[in-house]
């Protein structure tokens, strides 16, 4: 005969003033196999605890039942307890009588609260009869960490991983890391140059022992689970050895092919073998094979002659590398909308209409124009800027509904760059709100404005067009209220930042959570902002979402020390709810193995003596079996069972209702 | 109403004496209302002082000049004492004021003034009155 003991929370009034506790164990104390029965104001704190723990071993009960709140809340609160006075914490168990029964009546006679609490704990009484203790699962660590994306929040992941003493391999999609901030002039509020605070970061990266750099590459397959995954990347082939390049620089020089270049957004041209920015990491050429006419056709190939180590190899292929990790970090950050959708504004049209992004080229010291602001078309200086926000955000019919975040604080970084760089100048913001949320940001902005005379108009802008050589742009001013026609030498728009595309590729191969725009979801908003539902995969930066540099930097040092906590440990427990297979029953339909949404089923064999196979039956993989009991669903046979849910059990559970 | 913006209009000459005038620096002004939601006359003003501080840095000079609010405006300094960034906009008005007075037009003439009143109105009323309609 079992030895039950049932405690009956109050939590206050939460549960008591709906429900009458004492008469819950009262009638419990009549169920055969409970010997003890008790109700307290407050079953979690440390007196309810310790009233637990003594009950257990007075009563020599060899099961528990908390009816209190959510198991979510105390279930581990109260397992610890038990576990302490010698119990298997998996022999207590809690029935939910707070959210599932005392929150939801509101009759204050407790009539229907007592009934149903009484009816709810008497169930869990028998499903705990049957019950058997568990044991944690214990599952080895692979102390080795994939970051996959190259920018800021990746570099800085990887760096504080490898500070730690754990191996990093650092994926990047491109032929240099670096990612987007590698393109941008100077960085809001300080005003200090982007590339020189990004690069020292980049060198560290390819020169810290810890770190293997692997540049376009992309991942291919991610298999495995949290200490223990096995990714498949795709090294692109570059045509160029990396282990013998020196960097010479010599192939980009003679190469007589030119073709626009990504990294400068079309503003300039790029030869075809070739490194996207003068301080890309590694310094490693690769050449574009799709525009390159020694590839395609057999013809030219000046870059092999003049490459003294005959590192360029036309027949390189890409290859495909296996790499086994413990942990996944996912920065692949963000890309802009395109502007052509945006009719009105005349982007793509209007040669002198162009994005935040390629402003910044523009402003940049290395960029096309050498940090002189011309504009594209004829290379004049512009006399009169518009800048204009919420391009895209904000904008639920044409764009995406979110607020981008970054915009406003780059803009106000815009006109000041170019207020310094033009004397005599005017710049235009048109703007709906001006969000400067930050440390030392609204005085930023305040400071465009007041310092550096940009005049910022509240509205949008509803029409751009061209007449006598000039970019007219119309538009409101709300606080006079007044239409608005300005005659501008350029226009600068201010981008949606929107997801990678291939995001949700990516995401489905990694197996998480991405949200209606394709942003990573994090496993908490609030309280787990860098986790994943996928236990070992943690985000960084703004593959989550728009941010800027310092909470993508923020991000990649928290995931960095999420991964170095959980190497910190050689094995990891897990909860060992999970499903077995009966292999006597099991007849090896593989319905499970199709059916397992986290592809935990293996095919197994039982063999004899002599090592030949008898049969082929089903097994679970611990590590990677989350629980769901799909499998036991699907199983023909009924052969597999869940841990600590097994038919038996819920059978028992639904008899006593 | 429709306006165009230029650069020589917002940095005009007469935006510059205004501000030399009033010691108010317009880009200051950041909106907010505050000025218009105190201003006791505001009611009677065709245009509220917030609107006169957009107007004058748009560079549109010409539009408050037209408008009755710095005749209105009876210099109380609550938008002053309320305003978050320590912008007088009464002294932007008298600014405003001081523009149309030495060009010579006056807001009122003397004469016109009916006799009756000038006997009954207090004597310092009376001079602050011309001080501030009168060349």
């Amino acid at each position: 005969m079992p030895r039950i003991g049932v405690f009956v929370c109050q939590c206050g009034n939460n549960i008591a003033a709906t429900v009458d506790t004492k008469k819950v164990a009262e009638e419990m104390s009549k169920i055969p196999g409970v010997v003890y029965t008790c109700d307290y104001k407050f079953m979690c704190s440390s007196p309810g605890q310790e009233m637990l723990k003594q009950a257990i071993k007075e009563n020599k009960l060899d099961g528990v039942i908390v009816s209190a709140c959510s198991p979510h809340m105390h279930e581990k609160t109260f397992r610890k307890a038990s576990e302490a006075a010698g119990l298997n914490p998996y022999q207590c168990e809690i029935t939910n009588i707070r959210e599932q029964c005392s929150w939801v009546h509101h009759d204050s006679t407790k009539k229907v609260g007592t009934l149903k609490s009484t009816d709810l704990t008497r169930m869990t009484i028998e499903r705990l009869k049957k019950n058997a203790p568990l044991k944690k699962i214990k599952i080895p660590i692979k102390k080795k960490a994939l970051v996959i994306g190259g920018g800021i929040a990746g570099i800085q992941a990887a760096l504080d991983i490898a500070e730690g003493g754990r191996q990093v391999i650092l994926v990047e999609r491109e032929p240099s890391i670096g990612g987007n901030m590698a393109r941008l002039s100077e960085t809001f509020p300080t005003m200090d140059c982007s590339q020189c605070i990004l690069t020292p970061k980049m060198v560290e990266a390819e020169l810290n022992e810890n770190i293997t750099l692997l540049t376009y590459s992309e991942i291919e397959k991610v298999d495995g689970y949290i200490g223990n995954f096995t990714v498949q990347i795709r090294r692109k082939s570059k045509y160029v050895d990396e282990e013998r390049c020196t960097g010479c620089g010599e192939c980009m020089e003679k190469c007589p092919f030119k073709t626009e270049s990504q990294f400068e957004l079309g503003l300039n041209k790029r030869k075809i073998i070739y490194t996207p920015f003068p301080q890309s990491v590694p310094n490693v050429p690769v050449i574009d094979a799709p525009n390159c006419p020694k590839i395609q056709k057999d013809k030219c190939g000046a870059c092999a002659v003049v490459c003294g180590p005959k590192c360029i190899d036309f027949k390189m292929e890409d290859k495909i590398v296996t790499e086994e990790v413990g942990a996944i970090v996912v920065a692949t950050g963000y890309q802009l909308m395109p502007n052509e959708r945006f009719g009105e504004y005349g982007y793509g049209r209007i040669k002198d209409v162009i994005s935040g992004m390629q402003f910044e080229r523009l402003a940049s010291s290395s960029g096309p124009t050498g940090g002189e602001i011309r504009r594209p078309s004829d290379g004049k200086v512009p006399k009169n800027v518009v800048f204009i926000q919420c391009v895209g955000s904000r904008d639920e019919k044409k764009g995406v509904s979110y607020c981008s975040k970054i915009c406003c604080m780059y803009t106000a970084k815009h006109t000041k760059l170019y207020s310094h760089k033009v004397h005599g100048g005017q710049s235009y913001v048109f703007y709906m709100d001006i969000r400067s949320g930050g440390k030392r940001y609204e005085e930023f902005v305040r400071g465009a404005i007041e310092h550096d005379g940009a005049m910022y108009l509240r509205g949008r802008v509803s029409r751009v067009y061209e007449k006598d050589g000039k970019v007219i742009v119309q538009g409101a001013d709300t606080l006079s209220g007044s239409q608005v026609e300005i005659e501008a030498d350029m226009v600068v728009l201010a981008t949606a930042i929107v997801s990678r595309t291939g995001a949700d590729t990516l995401a489905q191969k990694l197996g998480i959570g991405y949200d209606k725009y394709k942003f990573y979801n994090e496993y908490h908003p609030k309280l787990k902002p860098v986790e994943t539902v996928t236990a070992g995969i943690f985000l960084a930066g703004t593959c989550m979402g728009p941010m800027d540099i310092p909470e993508s930097v923020a991000q990649g040092s928290a995931a960095a020390s999420k991964v170095l906590s959980l190497f910190s440990a050689d094995e990891m427990a897990r909860e060992p709810i999970t499903s077995v297979v009966n292999k006597t029953t099991c007849n090896a339909c593989w319905d499970c193995v199709t059916a397992c949404p986290y592809s935990a089923i293996e095919r197994d064999t039982i063999k004899n003596r002599q090592g030949e196979i008898l049969r082929w039956v089903a097994k679970v993989n611990d590590g990677v079996c989350q629980g769901c009991g799909v499998c036991v669903a699907a199983c023909r046979s009924k052969s597999i069972d869940l841990k600590g849910y097994t038919d038996e059990q819920v059978f028992a559970a639904i008899n006593a209702f | 109403m429709k306006i165009k913006l230029a650069q020589e209009e917002i940095n005009s000459s007469l935006i510059k004496k205004i501000e030399r005038i009033s010691g108010e620096d317009l880009k200051m002004c950041y909106q907010c209302g505050n000025c218009s939601g105190g201003c006791p006359v505001s009611y009677a003003m065709e245009i509220p002082p917030s609107q006169v501080m957009r107007f004058l840095q748009l560079g549109k000079v010409e539009q408050v000049a037209k408008a009755n609010s710095m005749w209105v405006c009876v210099g109380c300094l609550q938008c002053y004492s309320r305003c978050p960034k320590g912008v007088s906009v009464a002294a932007v008005l008298e600014g405003m004021r001081q523009l149309t007075l030495r060009k010579g037009e006056d807001n009122q003439k003397i004469q016109d003034i009916p006799f009756p009143f000038l006997k009954k109105a207090p004597q310092q009323a009376l001079v602050c009155g011309f001080r501030k309609f009168v060349s």
